[in-house]
């Protein structure tokens, strides 16, 4: 093994970068959570509350 | 060199990894954000054209997925034009060309949002306006970027039609297909675009001409083009007041359509006849600009007629 093994370095430049696109990939996957459940109840309608209970 | 040798120079390369450099803004950079807002525009004004009603929520889902597969699409484009975006003043700070994303990461980018909006439109509201969505996105990514951009002077008409679609993808998102009335939407941009665009290369021939791209300036001559600009003038003018005379506008949409109609072929004839120093310079920035307001006005009456309707019915 060489001194170089420890795979990629990030300078902090990259960190904070990455930082704001992780937090934007976040943002965005909950978007589509809420996006799909919203859609999923407006699809339903009023028989959401039509089932056997 | 030995294979450990190989190795030790790999990681060492990878160690100056130049990845990782964009940030969410400049992610956001990447979907053209001034080209989403116009195509958000079009598209809501071919939904509340459209016969018949969707759920807002639905409404406001269609609307998102075609400004992503818009914004998509852009950056499909910017990486496959990184090479020509580095070379012109207009394009050399896109996020690619300053050093900020790179081209494999915009690609990356730019696939992934494709298959999400295409795949999202279609499950959420119909399957025919994902459809017409991923051909779009096609359009103007593969025909368009790819292939006739830089292979003929025609690349703006032909590819115009990628930027046209988005009205009749709105009026698909509501009716679940294509009529006359989102065709004739579509055609007020597929004509609107050349003038624009050939408006525009007049002034920044320059950059075109040093990238290689073969804007009709550049490859015919600035007298063709001024042609070209006052014939498609010419032709888009009584296209604007299409709507009135097919019964979906009212008489004073057709008013004003024909006013802006008549403007239009007015600054492009002063074009056509201004063709030296900063007289035509400036007769192509004016008409450059009033293009914008032209298409934003049309469509901005067509909107608000629609919203009159419906507050009334």
């Amino acid at each position: 093994m060489t001194q170089n093994d420890d795979g990629i370095k990030l300078t902090d430049d990259q960190q904070k970068k990455r930082r704001s696109r992780s937090v934007a990939i976040a943002l965005s996957l909950l978007a589509m959570v809420v996006l799909f459940y919203v859609v999923t109840i407006v699809k339903m309608g009023p028989e959401i509350l039509n089932r056997p209970l | 060199m030995s294979l450990a040798d190989r190795q030790d120079t790999m990681i060492a390369s990878s160690n100056a990894w130049e990845g990782g450099m964009g940030s969410a803004g400049d992610y956001i950079a990447l979907l053209k954000p001034r080209v989403m807002s116009l195509v958000i525009f079009t598209a809501f004004v071919g939904m509340m054209l459209a016969p018949g009603s969707v759920h807002p929520v639905i409404a406001a889902v269609a609307v998102l997925c075609i400004a992503v597969g818009a914004g998509a699409s852009g950056a499909l484009n910017m990486w496959y034009d990184a090479d020509i975006d580095r070379i012109m003043s207009r394009t050399a700070k896109r996020p690619i060309p300053a050093g900020k994303v790179t081209p494999d990461e915009a690609l990356a980018f730019g696939i992934t949002l494709s298959i999400g909006s295409v795949l999202t439109l279609g499950l959420l509201v119909n399957w025919f306006a994902g459809a017409f969505l991923a051909f779009t996105i096609f359009f103007y990514a593969v025909v368009y970027t790819m292939w006739l951009k830089r292979s003929t002077p025609q690349n703006i008409v032909i590819g115009g039609a990628a930027g046209a679609f988005p009205p009749m993808i709105g009026w698909a998102a509501v009716t679940g297909d294509v009529s006359l009335e989102s065709f004739v939407l579509f055609l007020i941009i597929f004509m609107w675009t050349p003038p624009h665009f050939w408006a525009l290369a007049l002034f920044k021939k320059g950059d075109y001409e040093t990238a290689g791209v073969p804007m009709m300036p550049v490859t015919a001559g600035e007298t063709v083009t001024r042609h070209n600009i006052l014939a498609y003038a010419v032709l888009l003018a009584p296209i604007g007041v299409a709507p009135y005379f097919l019964g979906y506008a009212s008489v004073v949409y057709g008013a004003m359509a024909a006013g802006l109609g008549l403007a239009f072929v007015w600054l492009s004839y002063d074009v056509w006849r201004k063709r030296e120093g900063d007289a035509a310079h400036t007769a192509s920035v004016r008409l450059f600009k009033f293009s914008l307001y032209y298409l934003f006005l049309l469509f901005a009456g067509l909107l608000t007629e629609s919203l009159i309707k419906g507050f009334v019915a």
